[in-house]
């Protein structure tokens, strides 16, 4: 919805950013003005309320949920800041160490099965029409066998789809506006957002975050890991490992902590595992390697950040047959329901895809990318750790962590943007426990990355 | 020509329970209730306000039963609307370039914009809106209709009140019930407490008589219809995008079967004027251009769209898709630029013909039987009426008699029962054989 004739494809991405309420942050009133019509009597900046009277209104009400959301979507924002920057200094090589977006090709073996794929639908016995909304049966099964081996989870708790934020909203329809949500503090921020659109949570406050919601900080005090001695109950948990923003993986012991604490409460644990093949450490990949989690988890995961999928969209939930409402109900045959009716599969060729990447060959393929991102991370860290900087993560997930103390993370941000061109992600983005903090992303070619870190050694020697 | 679904689509044994089962099926709940550990967290009321299974599954059900019961019998499927027809070589090669390209440095791609590549929505926007002021920044591109309509009931929220065509697709009204809209389910109406239904059959020309319908914040209407096949014409859309206007209710248009109009009945909602104000259309690859598996769509949300006080729907769809949604798969987008290219839009119509021509023979071969049809002339659907008797018996009757799953008309709502929804997609060997045996139906 941006007027803006520029050639960086983050800009119509970007409109949401016009559209919220963080007008505070703009220095200056832009001047890309939504202009949607031609009819000139529609013409406003969605920051000022509208005063025009001619404009038809229709007598729907806004949704209230929608009106609690605080600014655009994070990572819309981000890159609103990019290429308003990129605007302002056209000559400046800029580096996207911001989005988490993944820059390495897709190994050969991947896509060929996709290009395949794509030329059997155009003959008569290859051509497929619907599949099944739960994807299809043998994808289902390898991601079984090889992420959940021998931990009683089988194909039919598979349910695969276009990627996890769609699966966490789909989780979030499943469990209606009625029920209370923990999430880490800083977190992903779809966790939050999706649960505000859904009216679980009250009205936003500053520096506090939405009301009803238990944010859980982790922070380095407290090894990124909750004190659940202080958590009230909540119905569903949100936990995220390795974790998005901080890096971290939580331990077994953590793990078996946090299942006994949902056991305890009644909870249901929603664990996003997206980075588990990130992990160096040998802490658990999958939430159902603890006992007992089974009767507690869902579990989220996604092709994104191993196979480079986050333009071709695949990721996966499980719903355990062991997980009931409190009547007993079986969680997941509402979450069939829900996948059936509110979705129709994600798309044939990605879940061709999909299996490629879990044949020997795609695994070790997946496996190289993994670590040539890993060795991105480490550059990362012992680039800012060589400059006095106390930095977090980057071991067992592609983000490194990194503490200003005292400072607001968009000041650092926009700071470093303005001084060295490279796009990070502000810590309070991702919640009031991320103020403070910077996310430097690791996903970029090896030479981004050293230039990079080039510039952050120039700034802050 | 036996057509099996793949056992994948079936959800896990205990949701085939036919519905004589359901004592059973209450029982293994119970078990688990007291044997196994539960959570405390309440299931979702609106869940359990669903009635049934979704339609589509419950049909996959049943003919994966008779298929099991008469493992001899050549099941014909005109059932679900699945195409049959392969993809066109040039827009499946686009795609297959396309996923090749992903593993080159200068090819690859991460997150495209959530709301679809820039090239593909102009594309829409000239190929399905030329001379209709659709602007690209107004059109989302998505994984098709189904994923959109409950991301527009998100939109929307809960407390919103909607109508829908009685009967329509499933799911306006299931996910009206899952987002909590639509009340309870009244067992002696078959209808949601808080639904309007706007009956639409061959005695009011298959548009909803609107002076007699109450108003709604959201009225969702399909054109060409699913399941009557009915278009409606320029003057009824007019009535009702003047009804929008008088109540201020927003029309939620589905124009999925557009491709398959043959008279002068309107495409596009935008093609009524004063609709840019009322009115969000959704739409899909799916039906002409068989992407029914490659996951394609769209959702067009004017600019000029206003809540009551004024602020722009777009603005909030365009906030759902970037926190729900994360963009369509990237090949299929190249799938569906090609789609939209001069030799990619004869193509489809190549194909939609092809359906076209499938449906008429349906049509012969129904009305050869005395029975009175509808539709097929702008949509893949038969609507056969069957006066007098249930819906669901006439589709066992078909099924027993002829090996032939159709789709029970009170599926779609109360509004259609006595009727029988037959598609036209299948081989044509496979319309020709069905329509052998349906015309031994009555011999």
């Amino acid at each position: 919805m941006s007027l803006l004739n520029h050639p960086s494809t983050s800009i119509s991405s970007s409109s949401s950013a016009f559209l919220g309420r963080d007008h505070r942050r703009l220095k200056t009133r832009p001047h890309n003005v939504l202009l949607p019509a031609k009819r000139s009597w529609i013409c406003k900046c969605v920051a000022t309320p509208p005063a025009e009277v001619t404009a038809y209104k229709t007598k729907v009400s806004r949704n209230a949920n929608m009106a609690k959301l605080e600014a655009g979507y994070l990572f819309p924002e981000i890159a609103r800041r990019r290429a308003a920057h990129m605007l302002k200094y056209p000559d400046a090589q800029v580096i996207s160490l911001g989005i988490g977006d993944t820059t390495e090709p897709i190994p050969d073996v991947i896509t060929s099965a996709m290009s395949k794929r794509s030329d059997a639908l155009s003959t008569i016995e290859g051509y497929s029409g619907y599949g099944a909304e739960q994807g299809e049966k043998l994808l289902r099964a390898t991601i079984a066998s090889t992420y959940y081996a021998n931990l009683g989870i089988e194909e039919g708790d598979i349910f695969v789809s276009d990627g996890a934020k769609s699966d966490i909203s789909r989780l979030q329809v499943l469990f209606g506006s009625e029920v209370t949500m923990a999430v880490q503090d800083p977190s992903y921020p779809a966790y939050v957002d999706s649960s505000v659109i859904m009216g679980q949570t009250g009205q936003y406050q500053k520096d506090v975050g939405y009301g009803n919601i238990e944010y859980m900080k982790c922070t380095p005090e407290n090894g990124f890991f909750p004190d659940l001695s202080t958590v009230p109950r909540t119905d569903v948990i949100f936990f995220c490992s390795p974790n998005n923003p901080t890096g971290s993986a939580a331990t077994r012991d953590q793990l078996t902590q946090l299942v006994q604490f949902a056991k305890d409460n009644g909870s249901i644990i929603v664990y996003d595992s997206a980075y588990a093949m990130y992990m160096s450490d040998d802490n658990p990949k999958s939430i159902f390697q603890i006992p007992g989690a089974k009767e507690v988890a869902i579990e989220t995961s996604s092709f994104s950040k191993y196979a480079g999928f986050t333009g071709v969209r695949l990721g996966w939930t499980v719903v355990p047959k062991e997980l009931q409402f409190s009547d007993g109900f079986p969680v997941a045959k509402d979450f069939n329901r829900i996948v059936c009716t509110c979705f129709n599969g994600a798309s044939n060729i990605a879940q061709a895809g999909g299996l490629a990447c879990l044949s020997p060959e795609g695994i070790k393929a997946m496996h190289d990318v993994i670590g040539f991102y890993k060795e991105n991370t480490e550059i990362i860290v012992k680039t800012f750790n060589s400059l006095g900087f106390n930095v977090y993560g980057g071991k067992n997930a592609p983000y490194v962590w990194v503490h200003f103390p005292g400072q607001s993370s968009w000041d650092v941000f926009a700071e470093i943007l303005e001084n060295t061109h490279v796009v990070t992600t502000p810590g309070s983005g991702f919640g009031p426990g991320g103020e403070g903090f910077v996310r430097v992303s690791a996903f970029g070619h090896r030479a981004n990355v050293l230039e990079a870190c080039r510039r952050f050694k120039e700034l802050y020697k | 020509m036996l057509k099996v679904l793949s056992c994948s689509s079936m959800p896990r044994s205990y949701f085939l329970q036919p519905k004589a089962c359901l004592a059973l099926q209450k029982d293994v709940i119970h078990m688990h209730a007291v044997t196994g550990r539960c959570t405390k967290v309440a299931r979702n009321i609106n869940m359990e306000r669903l009635r049934n299974n979704y339609l589509f599954p419950e049909i996959s059900a049943r003919e994966l039963e008779h298929i099991k019961k008469y493992p001899n019998a050549e099941v014909i499927s005109l059932g679900i609307g699945d195409t049959t027809e392969p993809i066109p070589d040039l827009i499946a090669s686009a795609m297959s370039d396309y996923a090749r390209s992903l593993s080159t440095p200068e090819g690859y791609k991460g997150y495209g914009d959530e709301q679809g590549n820039k090239a593909l929505r102009k594309a829409i926007a000239q190929t399905f809106y030329k001379d209709l002021a659709v602007k690209d920044t107004e059109v989302f591109v998505s994984d098709g209709s189904q994923c959109d309509i409950s991301r527009v009931q998100m939109l929307l929220g809960s407390d919103m009140t909607i109508a829908v065509q009685d009967p329509s697709f499933p799911a306006y009204i299931d996910s009206s019930v899952i987002i909590g809209q639509a009340g309870d389910f009244q067992y002696n109406s078959g209808k949601y407490r808080n639904i309007e239904y706007m009956k639409c059959g061959p005695q009011n020309h298959f548009f909803p008589d609107l002076s007699n319908t109450l108003r709604t914040d959201i009225i969702f209407f399909c054109s060409p219809n699913n399941p009557t096949g009915h278009a409606a014409s320029r003057e009824q859309l007019e009535q009702l995008v003047e009804f929008a206007k008088e109540n201020g209710s927003i029309i939620v248009y589905d124009s999925a079967y557009a491709a398959y109009i043959t008279d002068e009945s309107p495409r596009s909602i935008y093609e009524i004027p004063g609709a840019r104000e009322v009115a969000i259309e959704v739409s899909s690859f799916s039906k002409s251009a068989g992407f029914t598996g490659v996951r394609l769509g769209w959702t067009v949300v004017p600019d000029e769209l206003l809540y009551s006080n004024g602020f722009p729907v777009g603005h909030d769809f365009n906030r759902i898709i970037c926190t729900c949604f994360n963009g369509a798969s990237n090949i299929a987008q190249a799938g569906g630029l090609a789609c939209l290219s001069p030799e990619g839009v004869s193509a489809m119509f190549s194909v939609v013909d092809y359906y076209k021509e499938n449906a008429q023979i349906l049509l012969d071969t129904f009305a050869s039987l005395g029975l009175k049809t509808h539709g097929g002339v702008n949509a893949p659907y038969v609507w056969v009426h069957f006066p007098g008797k249930r819906s669901w018996d006439v589709f066992n009757e078909i099924l027993g008699k002829t090996n032939i799953i159709t789709v029970p008309g009170s599926g779609f709502g109360p509004g259609g029962e006595e009727f029988i929804r037959v598609t036209a997609f299948g081989h044509r060997e496979t319309i020709l054989e069905a329509s052998t045996r349906l015309k031994s139906l009555f011999p």
